[in-house]
C-alpha cells in the first residue's frame, strides 16, 4: 500500500487495519480496537490541550491584562506550570466532608469531564476526520452539553454545604435557562443546512459561512453558550467573590482538578462549535484536496474564537443575577425565536423572488438587529423617564 | 443507525475511564490524615451552622417550569427546521402559529412576574 501524504488520516487507518488483520483478528475487532485507538487520541489530546496549554495561555493573558507577569518560574515562560499544578494537586489530600452523598459527591467530576470529552465525538477536525458523523449530531451536542450541568448540579448538592448549594441553584437560573436562547439558535444552522449532522452543516457552508447568513443567531449562540459554559461574565456559580466557589467548593486534589479541566475543556468546545457551526469549520482554501490543511484552519477558528472568549472574560465584570435572567427571558429568547422565523421566511422567500440567498438572509438579519436596538433603546428610555420622576422606585436593591 | 453511536459509547466510556483513573492515582499519592475539623464542610472558617442542605427558593422552581415549556417546544422545532426546505409554505405558517401560541404563555409567565427577580 502507498502511503497517501494528501490524506495523512485514513492512510495510517488503512495501514492499521491492514496490518491488524494481517495477524488474524476478526474485522469486527479490528474495527473495535480502531475506534479504540481513535478515541484514546482524541480525548488524550483534548485533556492534554485543555489541562496543560491552554490553563497556562489563559493564565499569561490574565496576568498581561491585568498588568503582571503570570506563571514565569517553571521552564521557559513558565509553560510547564501545569504540569506542576497537575503533580500538586495529585498529592493533595482527598476530602470527602462530613454529610456529603458520597457516590453523588464522587461521580460528578468523571461526569464533568465525559460530558465535556463526549462532545468532541461529532467535531469534524478535518475532512473524513470526524468520530462519527451523526444525523442528530446538533442534538447530541446538547444532550451531552446538557450532562454537564447536571453534573455541577449534582457537585453542588452532595457536598452538604451551604456555598455549594448556592452554587446547585444558580446553575438552574444561569445554565439551565440559558440552554433556551442557545438551542433556539442551533436551529438557524440546522435549518440553512438541511441537516442536524455537524459534517453536512460544515459541506453547506461551501457557499458562505453561517456568519453571514445569520450573524444574529452566531452571536446569540456565542453568548449563550459562553453562560452555558459558566464562563465570566456569567460566573455566577462559582463566583469566588460571593459564594467563594460555589460547586466545587468542597472538592480538592484530582476532583477539583477534573473540574477544572472539564471547565477549561468546555470553554474550548465552545469555541470549537462556533467555529464549525457558525465559521465554516474546516472549510478554507485547499483544504478538500489536503486535510491535514483543514485540520490548520479549524484549529485557527477554533483559536481565534477561544481568544475572543476569554478577552471577554478578563475584561467584563461578573453579571448580577437579576440581569442575568432578565437578559435570558426577556432578551435572548425572543430574540432567538425571532431570528428563527425570520430565517425561515427568508429562507422561503429568497427562492420564491429569485434574489440571491446571502444578500436576502444578511438584510433579514439587519433588520431584525436593528429593530432589536430600537426596542432596546425605548426600554432605556422608559427606565430612564422613571427615573427621573421617582427615584425610589426604580432598583429596589441587591437581588439572590 | 445504531452502529453510528458506537465510536460515541467508546469515546465517553474512555474519557470516563481516564478521569476514573487520574482521580484513582490522585486518591493512591495523596495523604490521608483525616481530623474531624477537616472533614466540616467548610463555612468561612466559622463551625458549620444548622444543616448544609437547605430549602430551594421558589424562584428557581419558576426558571426550571419555563425552561421545560421551551425545551419540550425545541424537541418539536428541530425536525421541522430540518425538513423546512422540501416543505411548502403551509408548514412555515404553521409553524408560526405553534410559537405564536407558545408565546402566550410566555407573556402570561412575563405579565405574572415570573421572570422578576425578588
Amino acid at each position: 500500500m502507498d502511503f497517501n501524504f494528501q490524506d495523512p488520516f485514513t492512510s495510517i487507518g488503512e495501514l492499521l487495519r491492514g496490518l491488524l488483520l494481517g495477524w488474524g483478528l476478526a474485522p469486527g475487532l479490528v474495527s473495535l480496537i480502531l475506534m479504540l485507538l481513535g478515541a484514546l487520541v482524541l480525548a488524550g489530546f483534548a485533556m492534554t490541550l485543555a489541562g496543560v496549554f491552554l490553563t497556562w495561555l489563559d493564565r499569561k493573558l490574565a496576568a498581561r491584562i491585568q498588568d503582571r507577569l503570570g506563571p514565569n518560574r517553571v521552564g521557559p515562560f513558565g509553560i510547564f506550570q501545569p504540569i506542576a499544578d497537575a503533580i500538586k494537586l495529585i498529592t493533595k489530600e482527598d476530602i470527602i466532608p462530613e454529610g456529603a452523598e458520597r457516590a453523588i459527591f464522587k461521580l460528578a467530576p468523571m461526569l464533568a469531564v465525559m460530558s465535556a470529552v463526549g462532545i468532541w465525538a461529532v467535531v469534524p477536525f478535518a475532512p473524513r476526520l470526524i468520530g462519527t458523523d451523526l444525523n442528530v449530531g446538533v442534538l447530541y451536542i446538547v444532550a451531552v452539553g446538557a450532562i454537564g450541568t447536571l453534573s455541577i448540579m449534582m457537585g453542588g448538592m452532595a457536598s452538604n454545604n451551604k456555598y455549594a448549594m448556592l452554587g446547585a441553584f444558580r446553575t438552574v437560573a444561569q445554565m439551565v435557562a440559558y440552554e433556551i436562547p442557545m438551542v433556539i439558535a442551533l436551529l438557524v444552522p440546522t435549518m440553512l443546512a438541511g441537516t442536524m449532522g455537524v459534517g453536512g452543516i460544515v459541506e453547506a457552508q461551501r457557499g458562505g459561512w453561517f456568519i453571514v447568513l445569520a450573524p444574529v443567531a452566531t452571536l446569540l449562540f456565542f453568548v449563550s453558550a459562553m453562560a452555558e459554559a459558566g464562563r465570566a461574565p456569567f460566573d455566577l456559580l462559582e463566583a469566588e467573590s460571593e459564594i467563594v466557589a460555589g460547586y466545587n467548593v468542597e472538592y480538592s486534589g484530582m476532583k477539583f482538578g477534573m473540574f477544572y479541566v472539564a471547565e477549561f475543556l468546555h470553554g474550548v468546545t465552545i469555541a470549537a462549535l462556533t467555529a464549525t457551526l457558525f465559521l465554516g469549520g474546516w472549510l478554507g482554501p485547499g483544504a478538500q484536496q489536503f486535510p491535514l490543511l483543514g485540520l490548520v484552519y479549524f484549529a485557527i477558528k477554533t483559536a481565534f474564537v477561544y481568544l475572543v472568549i476569554s478577552l471577554i472574560r478578563f475584561s467584563m465584570p461578573r453579571i448580577r443575577i437579576d440581569h442575568l435572567l432578565a437578559f435570558n427571558w426577556k432578551l435572548l429568547t425572543p430574540l432567538a425565536l425571532a431570528a428563527v422565523i425570520v430565517t425561515a421566511i427568508a429562507d422561503k422567500l429568497a427562492p420564491a423572488l429569485g434574489w440571491n440567498r446571502a444578500v436576502v438572509h444578511l438584510t433579514a438579519n439587519i433588520l431584525l438587529a436593528w429593530a432589536t436596538f430600537e426596542a432596546l433603546r425605548a426600554y432605556a428610555r422608559g427606565i430612564r423617564q422613571r427615573v427621573e420622576v421617582q427615584p425610589a422606585a426604580v432598583e429596589t436593591g441587591g437581588a439572590d | 443507525m445504531p452502529t453510528d453511536f458506537l465510536p460515541i459509547a467508546v469515546l465517553i466510556a474512555l474519557a470516563t475511564v481516564l478521569a476514573f483513573l487520574v482521580v484513582l492515582i490522585g486518591h493512591l499519592f495523596g495523604p490521608r490524615r483525616p481530623t474531624a475539623t477537616k472533614l466540616e464542610p467548610y463555612e468561612s472558617g466559622m463551625r458549620p451552622y444548622g444543616p448544609g442542605q437547605r430549602r430551594m427558593p421558589v424562584h428557581f422552581y419558576l426558571v426550571a417550569m419555563l425552561f421545560i415549556l421551551f425545551d419540550v417546544e425545541i424537541v418539536f422545532l428541530l425536525p421541522w427546521a430540518v425538513v423546512l426546505r422540501q416543505l411548502r409554505l403551509f408548514a412555515l405558517i404553521e409553524m408560526v402559529v405553534f410559537i405564536a401560541v407558545l408565546l402566550v404563555g410566555f407573556v402570561y409567565a412575563w405579565k405574572k412576574g415570573a421572570l422578576e427577580w425578588e
